[in-house]
């Protein structure tokens, strides 16, 4: 309560300035934890290595390190390069994953904005990467880039609608679009009159949060569904001619999107920042509301980097059955069977 | 200003932020890095040969046509979402009429599977 009084008495651009700092550092920290937990380390295990020790106790400055050796490098714009287009082109994925952490609340309190179209303005800012990742591919006037520019595009268009359909059914049972009142309705729902633990979604929307697994792999280009960036095929894809910290843009910008995108989930299917035994607008929750969520958000993310580092990359034309042959039916038939069920019962 | 639109003046702010946090890295960035292009180092980047032909080259057509496709189901996601929101209110009515919608949407795509549309050649 304090926190809200404390709020409230503040100017709306001071609460704005407060907001956007809070935002930034945790995008920022989320992504450094979760690169550090997953990238470097949970993979190091799954490959039978230790992966970084040296920097700081158990490697863990080794993300510090990292950015020290990009901040260092030369910034190389190829010659035949379009410039603005390639100069742009990191800006516009970096701040398509600051639009769409705007909707994610993490407690009662302590959200972004508390909008009535919550998690349909976060799907509809969340394509925005898409024009970033095209227009990297584009500008760097490289085959490889333009290969993997058009894959990402391709492969990003057709995974969004399989993401958005599975939303539908959250949407429906919830009857809100509202991300706050989403969670309230998880903590407050019951499983045939059984209420001590909520009802979150993934119990009775399982099927759309499959669905919003793998379109959400996809649209992180995490393998298996790595064809933008395929290695062995386009050098890094889109990011070919990026050298330095323009590079780790995309790199930062990739984990960083892969831990809002984990708290959109969490927040959709997970029951967000509730868990069972607390009430979710204690005043309490706007302090382990975000702890909470950042809990759900490493165990969906290891989820994600686990399936990439364990599968074998999808060819395109099996990358798109997927999404148009099984994915979309599959979500269409879901928002069919949950409408039904929702106006008869 | 009302609430309303000031929760999109935040998401507008929010979008500035991201875009100053990449201006602040690439500006420290300018502070740390030297500066040498020689042109060799400026050359288009092809596994180490010098780069052939028309860079912005011709690709496939499937692209395109998958893009169409996607316009075709992310305006009807305009669509349900607003639906999905007011269903209890609608009740067997609004059930009937967005089943036949979804049905219309599924010829569709239906369509352009028999029409080999959704296969990658």
């Amino acid at each position: 309560m304090n926190a809200t009084l404390l709020l409230a008495e503040l100017a709306y651009w001071q609460q704005t300035g407060i907001r956007v700092g809070i935002g930034l550092a945790s995008v920022l920290l989320v992504a450094g934890a979760l690169v550090y937990m997953h990238l470097f380390k949970a993979v190091s295990f799954m490959q039978s290595r230790l992966g970084p020790m040296e920097a700081g106790p158990y490697g863990s400055l080794q993300l510090l390190a990292e950015v020290g050796k990009h901040i260092q490098k030369e910034d190389i714009f190829p010659r035949n390069a379009d410039r603005f287009v390639f100069a742009a082109a990191p800006f516009v994925v970096l701040a398509s994953t600051f639009l769409l952490v705007v909707v994610v609340p993490a407690g009662p309190d302590a959200l972004f904005i508390n909008s009535e179209l919550g998690i349909y303005l976060g799907l509809a800012v969340s394509s925005v990467s898409v024009l970033g990742i095209l227009m990297a591919g584009w500008g760097s006037s490289n085959k490889y880039s333009l290969l993997g520019g058009l894959r990402a595009t391709g492969q990003l268009i057709a995974y969004e609608l399989p993401l958005i359909l599975a939303v539908v059914g959250v949407v429906i049972q919830a009857g809100t679009m509202n991300m706050a009142d989403i969670v309230y309705a998880q903590a407050n729902g019951e499983i045939f009159g059984f209420g001590a633990l909520g009802n979150p979604y993934i119990l009775t929307q399982g099927v759309a949060f499959v669905i919003f697994l793998i379109a959400m792999q996809a649209e992180l280009a995490q393998a298996p569904f790595d064809m933008p960036v395929a290695e062995s095929e386009l050098v890094t894809g889109y990011m070919t001619e990026y050298s330095g910290m323009r590079f780790l843009m995309f790199f930062i910008g990739e984990f960083a999107t892969a831990g809002v995108f984990a708290a959109v989930a969490s927040v959709l299917f997970l029951g967000g920042w509730y868990v069972p035994g607390i009430a979710p607008d204690a005043d309490i929750m706007n302090v382990l509301g975000p702890l909470v969520m950042l809990v759900k958000i490493v165990v969906l993310t290891f989820l994600i980097f686990w399936t990439r580092f364990t599968m074998p990359r999808f060819r395109e034309d099996q990358l798109q059955r997927l999404a148009w042959k099984f994915l979309i039916p599959l979500a269409l038939a879901n928002i069919v069977v949950t409408g039904v069920l929702k106006v008869t019962f | 200003m009302s609430d309303f639109l000031r929760s999109y003046l935040t998401v507008g702010i929010f979008g500035l932020a991201g875009v100053a946090l990449v201006a602040t890295f690439l500006g420290l960035g300018r502070i740390f890095r030297p500066t040498n292009p020689t042109p060799q180092k400026l050359t288009t980047y092809e596994s180490g040969v010098d780069p052939t032909g028309d860079m912005w080259s011709q690709t496939n057509i499937r692209y395109y046509v998958f893009a169409l496709l996607f316009v075709m189901f992310d305006v009807e996601a305009v669509f349900i979402f607003p639906w999905a929101m007011r269903l209890e209110s609608y009740g067997m009515f609004g059930l009937i009429e967005m089943a036949i919608f979804i049905y219309i949407l599924l010829l569709g795509l239906l369509y352009a599977w028999r029409k080999g549309m959704l296969r990658w050649v």
